[in-house]
């Protein structure tokens, strides 16, 4: 079983990286970007075969390391 | 006083911390991410800067929970003394130790350079050598300092008096020009900038040596 997890800054946190990529597509005439967020995916190879209970572990790992949920939020997909 | 310095691969200021601890007349035992248990008597664990674990997936987020990291924590739990510096600032926001986060430096570029900071509070040891608003210079040098921590967690910091220092002239895009702060307790402190690097007169700077003068001189009351 697969997990995809992506990690995503809050809304409201300012992202350094997210606006230096958005000045970069300016400049390279993409002039209609408003808005740049940068974030990361992490792929889980799971030995697990329950969806459920595949979902309630990477919430757990997403809880206690996946994510800083200080700063970021997550969302998880099974397959 | 006895003091532990944490080690974790990519730590690399861990021999300047225990020499700061050393020069000012405390013993220092030498603790490796992968020990379980905190030596016997410490008094203070000092977790150093550096790239720990190659700043994989968040900078400090692996080692914060490393076998020693819950070590740590325990530690500071029972009231022990806990000073993180630069990387091991942001292991200790990953531990949940100290409130908000260090961010990407809002300029997106490393900077190391000597810094002018102010002493924001006197109100903790790691303070208690200085005076209140005293300018010093301790060198900085990171690239993920840049420290948030939403409206409400910013209020209660400045009210409970916790930022210990503030950056004079912003490096990062730090909130408040916040460049320390303080646990509830006032016994664990974060900071990104290096009082280790400016304790002797060949480092450039000697403004870093009171904060290890008074950590030594804590006595057997910690």
């Amino acid at each position: 079983m697969k997990a995809r997890v992506h990690v995503m800054l809050k809304d409201g946190v300012l992202d350094p990286q997210g606006e230096a990529v958005r000045h970069a597509l300016g400049h390279l005439g993409f002039s209609g970007v408003e808005g740049v967020r940068q974030g990361k995916v992490i792929e889980l190879d799971l030995a697990a075969t329950d969806a459920a209970a595949a979902e309630k572990e990477v919430v757990e790992m997403c809880e206690k390391l996946l994510a800083n949920t200080v700063i970021e939020k997550y969302t998880i997909e099974i397959a | 006083m006895k003091a532990a310095v944490i080690t974790f691969p990519g730590s690399n200021c861990d021999r300047d911390l225990a020499m700061g601890f050393e020069k000012a007349g405390a013993e220092v035992v030498r603790v490796w991410h992968k020990d379980t248990e905190i030596p016997a008597g410490v008094d203070v664990i000092g977790v150093p800067g550096g790239f720990s674990f190659g700043d994989y997936l968040r900078c400090g987020a692996i080692a914060s929970r490393s076998p020693v990291g819950q070590a740590v924590v325990d530690f500071a739990k029972k009231g022990g003394y806990v000073i993180g510096i630069c990387n091991g600032f942001q292991v200790l926001t990953e531990m949940g130790l100290l409130p908000g986060a260090l961010m990407r430096n809002a300029s997106l570029k490393f900077v190391c350079r000597p810094q002018k900071l102010k002493v924001a509070t006197t109100d903790s040891v790691f303070t208690s050598g200085y005076g209140l608003g005293d300018e010093v210079v301790y060198p900085i040098a990171h690239h993920d300092g840049n420290y948030v921590i939403d409206a409400e967690g910013l209020a209660r910091l400045e009210g409970e008096d916790r930022v210990a220092y503030r950056y004079v002239g912003n490096p990062n895009g730090s909130t408040a020009d916040i460049a320390g702060v303080l646990s509830e307790n006032r016994r664990v402190i974060g900071m990104m900038p290096h009082p280790e690097r400016a304790v002797e007169g060949a480092q450039g700077g000697t403004d870093g040596a009171a904060l290890f003068r008074a950590l030594a001189g804590m006595g057997a009351d910690a």
